[in-house]
C-alpha cells in the first residue's frame, strides 16, 4: 500500500470516541415534524412540488430545482405537508423549508427499493437518476453530484479520488461505513469506474483506520486500475486540493478546479448514495451521522432520516447528560455551530457534536506574539498573521494581492495560534467578500 | 431542553492547548539550568541581581499598564522573562541600580512604547544590555572571573583573552567554558546549562532547532574564515564561550523580533552568525552576539516581505503553475 501525505497541516486530538460503535438505526418518532430546507446544496434552490395539506409518501420528490447546477429533495417519511415557511438551517442560512408531519405508516412510492443493474444503464441514464435522487456531496460541501460526475467536455478525467480520509476530529461515519458496508462500497467503486472507464481510481484513507483499509484491500483485489492509498493522519488531509496532492503528487493551480488537472474527488458517503440510488432505486433520504461530544449519553454512529431535528434525534437515542454549551453540525474544525436544537438534519450534516462549556468554549483573543506558527502550519502556504492584520485594517485590495483568496478555510491557523486569534474567521469573511465581488489576483 | 441557550461561534471550534502563558512559562523553565549555574558560579551577588531585575521588570510593566489604563498582563510571564533574561545578560558585579535602569529601558521603551507584547521590534533584554554597556560602560562591563582564586585566567572573559592577549585554550579551559567556570555574564557562561534548556525548548516545540543550530554552525564556519589571531584556531572554544549559546537559544529565537517565514528564519540565523564573527574578528569589542542579533532584528520586516512561502498552486514568483 502506498502511504502519502501533504505539506504542513495540524494534528488536533482525534477524539474519535465512536470509532468502534456500529451503525444503528434511529427511527423518527410518531409525533415528529420533519423539515426539509429547500437549499441544502450549492446552486439554485429547489422549488416545492407539494402544497400544504398534500399527503406525501416516503421517497417522494417534494422539491426540485431548475437548471443544471441544482438538485431535488425527497420526503424521508410518509405523512402530510403541514407548512412551508422560512427557517434557519444548520449552515446558519435562512431558507424556506417544507414541514412534513410523520404518520409513521412508512408508505413508500412505487418501485422504491427495486433492484437495478447499473451495467444495463447508459451514462446519461445514470446521471439522470443521480440528479433525480437529490444526491449532493455528503462530505459537507453539498455540490450536486450529477454535475461533478459530468465534467465539461474538454476536460478528461484521469484520476478518480475517493475521499475516505475523515481527518476531522470526532467524526467516524466514513470509517464505520467503509467497514460495515464494504460490499456496497466495492460495488459503488465499480459503478464509478464504469462512468469513467479510462481513469485510475484511488481511495484515500487515513491509516488510523487500518481495519477498513485491510478489509477493502482484500475485497477489491479483482478491480483493475484501483488502489487504496494510506494517508498519514493529519488535518486537513480530506481537503480536496490536499488530497489530490497526496495521492497524485499534483497541485491544483491557483484559481483552477480539480477537473482542470484531470482529477475528480468524491466522498465515500456520496458514492454509496449514488449506488443506493442507481442500484436500489432509493433517493437520498437518510444519511449516517456521528452523534458525539461530552454531553451525550449514548455517543455513536446512527442512520438517520434527513429532515429530523437535532432535538428529536438526540432524544430518541437517550438524550443529553447536561445542557450543551455548544452544538456543532459537522466536524469541529469546519462545522457550523447551530443556534438551536430544532435545526433539521440536512444532507450535508455529517455529525452533531454536543459540547460542554469546558470543551466548547473558545479562549479569549490576545495580542499576536509573532510566533509564526500559523505560517508553519498553513497548508495553502499563506501568511495568516499578515492576512489577519490586513482584514483588521479593512483593506480588501491588499487582501486579494496577498493571496487571501487562496485560503481553503481549513482553520489550521486559528487552531494552532497560541494567542487564540480568530485568524480563520477574519480571513474567511474577507475571502467571501472578495469572491462575491469576483476579485482575484492576476496570475 | 426546549429553550436552552447554546453558544455559537465561527470555526474552528477546538484550539490547541498551548497559550502565550504556557509558552512563556516553558521558556522560564528552560532558563532554570542557566540561572542555577549562574547562581552557583557567581553566588549571592548574582541571585540578588536576578531578583531585583525580575521585580523591576514586573514593576515597570505594571506601572505602564496602570498608567495607560490597559489590562494588567503580568500573569502572562513575559515581563518576568524579560527581567530574568536581562539579569542573565549582566555581570554579577554591576551596581544594583543597573538592572533597574535596564528594565526601565527594556519594558517601557523597547516593549510598551511600541505596542506591548509581540510588538517589540527588538529583543527587549538584549536592547537593554546594549543600552547599559554603551551608556554605563565603566560599571556594566566589569566581568569578574568566576571562582577567580582557582582559575588561572587573568582576563575578564575567555573572548577578551583571545582577542587582546593571543590566548591559546588548553583542555582544562575547554572544560571550564563547558561547565561555566569562567568570567562573563551571569547566565551565559555555562554552555552545559544553556544547552539543556535549549533542548527542552526544542523538545517542547517552542522554538525551531534551525535558528540556534544554524547560528552556531555559521559562527564555526565564519570564525574559520576570519581568524582572530595567528596562534591557532579554536572554533569550538569560541562557540562555547561568550553569549553565543544564550543568544542562539534564547535571544535570537524571540518570537516578535525574529522572522515568521521559514526561509526568513534561515537567512536571519546565517546573518547573525556572520555578524558575530565579523564583530569578534574585526571589531574593537571581543563579544558580538548582542549587537549581531539586534542588528538582524532590524532586518526582520524586510526578510518577512521577501521570503514569503510559495502559495499552494503557484510558482515562487506568484504565477499559477502549469
Amino acid at each position: 500500500m502506498k502511504i502519502a501525505t501533504f505539506k504542513r497541516g495540524v494534528h488536533p486530538k482525534d477524539s474519535k470516541l465512536t470509532a468502534y460503535n456500529t451503525i444503528k438505526d434511529v427511527l423518527p418518532n410518531l409525533t415528529c415534524v420533519l423539515k426539509y430546507p429547500l437549499q441544502q446544496h450549492i446552486g439554485a434552490p429547489c422549488k416545492p412540488l407539494v402544497v400544504v395539506g398534500d399527503r406525501v409518501l416516503k421517497g417522494q420528490k417534494i422539491a426540485e430545482g431548475q437548471g443544471f447546477v441544482t438538485t431535488s429533495i425527497h420526503s424521508s417519511v410518509s405523512g402530510e405537508v403541514t407548512k412551508i415557511s422560512e427557517i434557519i438551517n444548520a449552515t446558519g442560512d435562512i431558507s424556506k423549508a417544507i414541514f412534513i408531519q410523520n404518520d409513521n405508516l412508512e408508505e413508500t412510492v412505487p418501485n422504491f427499493g427495486d433492484k437495478r443493474d447499473y451495467l444495463s444503464l447508459s451514462r446519461d441514464e445514470i446521471l439522470a437518476i443521480v440528479k433525480d435522487s437529490g444526491i449532493v456531496g455528503l462530505g459537507g460541501a453539498g455540490f450536486p453530484t450529477h454535475v461533478k460526475l459530468n465534467p465539461p467536455k474538454d476536460k478528461t478525467i484521469t484520476n478518480i479520488i475517493i475521499n475516505g480520509a475523515e481527518c476531522e476530529p470526532y467524526l467516524t461515519t466514513d470509517h464505520r461505513v467503509m467497514l460495515e458496508n464494504t460490499d456496497r462500497l466495492i460495488e459503488s467503486i465499480k459503478l464509478l469506474m464504469h462512468l469513467f472507464p479510462n481513469a485510475k481510481c484511488s481511495l484515500g484513507i487515513e491509516i488510523n483506520k487500518l481495519d477498513a483499509i485491510r478489509k477493502i484491500e482484500s475485497l477489491s483485489s479483482d478491480i483493475e486500475n484501483f488502489e487504496v492509498v494510506g494517508l498519514i493522519p493529519k488535518y486537513p488531509q480530506g481537503a480536496e486540493k490536499q488530497l489530490i496532492l497526496a495521492i497524485t503528487d499534483k497541485e491544483v493551480p491557483s484559481g483552477s478546479l480539480p477537473h482542470d488537472i484531470g482529477c475528480l474527488v468524491i466522498n465515500v458517503d456520496t458514492i454509496l448514495a449514488v449506488q443506493n440510488a442507481v442500484c436500489n432505486n432509493v433517493p437520498l433520504i437518510e444519511r449516517i451521522l456521528t452523534l458525539t461530544g461530552d454531553c451525550i449519553v449514548n455517543p455513536g454512529n446512527y442512520r438517520v432520516r434527513i429532515g429530523s431535528s437535532a432535538k428529536n434525534i438526540v432524544e430518541s437515542i437517550g438524550g443529553l447528560k447536561e445542557e450543551p454549551f455548544k452544538v456543532i453540525a459537522g466536524g469541529p474544525m469546519m462545522g457550523k455551530a447551530i443556534h438551536e436544537l430544532q435545526v433539521p438534519l440536512s444532507k450535508t450534516t455529517s455529525s452533531f457534536i454536543f459540547l460542554t462549556e469546558k470543551s466548547g468554549k473558545l479562549p479569549t483573543e490576545r495580542n499576536c506574539i509573532r510566533c509564526g506558527k500559523c505560517v508553519d502550519f498553513c497548508p495553502a502556504g499563506l501568511l495568516p498573521v499578515e492576512l489577519n492584520r490586513i482584514v483588521l485594517d479593512n483593506n480588501l485590495n491588499e487582501f486579494v494581492q496577498s493571496d487571501g483568496v487562496d485560503c481553503i478555510e481549513c482553520g489550521s491557523c486559528s487552531y494552532i495560534c497560541p494567542s487564540k486569534r480568530h485568524l480563520a474567521q477574519s480571513i474567511r469573511a474577507f475571502r467571501r467578500t472578495a469572491l462575491s465581488k469576483k476579485l482575484r489576483k492576476e496570475r | 431542553m426546549n429553550n436552552i441557550k447554546i453558544s455559537i461561534s465561527s470555526t474552528p471550534h477546538i484550539r490547541a492547548k498551548h497559550t502565550i502563558n504556557s509558552i512563556m512559562l516553558d521558556v522560564l523553565i528552560a532558563l532554570i539550568p542557566a540561572t542555577l549555574a549562574g547562581i552557583y558560579f557567581f553566588g549571592a551577588n548574582a541571585l540578588l541581581r536576578i531578583i531585583i531585575s525580575i521585580a523591576s521588570a514586573m514593576g515597570f510593566e505594571y506601572l505602564f499598564q496602570k498608567g495607560t489604563k490597559q489590562p494588567i498582563t503580568l500573569n502572562d510571564y513575559s515581563a518576568i522573562l524579560t527581567g530574568l533574561l536581562l539579569a542573565l545578560n549582566l555581570s554579577s558585579t554591576v551596581p544594583l541600580w543597573v538592572p533597574v535602569v535596564g528594565n526601565l529601558f527594556a519594558i517601557i521603551i523597547v516593549k510598551q512604547l511600541f505596542g506591548g507584547l509581540g510588538q517589540n521590534f527588538m529583543n527587549p533584554a538584549l536592547a537593554a544590555r546594549v543600552f547599559l554597556t554603551i551608556s554605563y560602560a565603566a560599571v556594566a562591563n566589569n566581568y569578574l572571573p568566576a571562582d577567580s582564586a582557582v582559575d588561572v585566567l587573568t582576563y575578564a572573559t575567555p573572548l577578551s583573552a583571545i582577542k587582546f592577549n593571543d590566548f591559546v585554550p588548553s583542555f582544562a579551559d575547554y572544560k571550564d567554558v563547558f561547565w561555566g567556570n569562567v568570567g562573563g555574564s551571569v547566565g551565559e557562561t555555562s554552555a552545559f546549562a544553556i544547552i539543556i534548556g535549549g533542548l527542552y525548548l526544542i523538545r517542547k516545540k517552542i522554538i525551531d532547532w534551525k535558528i540556534p543550530v544554524i547560528i552556531i554552525v555559521s559562527v564555526l564556519f565564519f570564525s574559520f574564515l576570519f581568524k582572530r589571531n595567528d596562534l591557532g584556531f579554536h572554533p569550538i572554544y569560541e562557540a562555547l564561550s561568550g553569549g553565543l549559546l544564550l543568544g542562539a537559544f534564547f535571544m535570537a529565537t524571540d518570537y516578535s523580533s525574529s522572522p515568521i517565514t521559514p526561509l526568513g528564519n534561515i537567512i536571519f540565523a546565517v546573518c547573525i552568525g556572520l555578524m558575530i564573527s565579523i564583530i569578534r574578528a574585526f571589531g574593537s569589542y571581543p563579544e558580538g552576539v548582542a549587537y549581531a542579533i539586534l542588528f538582524m532584528n532590524l532586518w526582520v520586516p524586510i526578510l518577512d516581505r521577501y521570503t514569503k512561502p510559495r502559495v499552494f498552486g503557484t510558482t515562487r514568483g506568484g504565477k499559477s503553475i502549469e
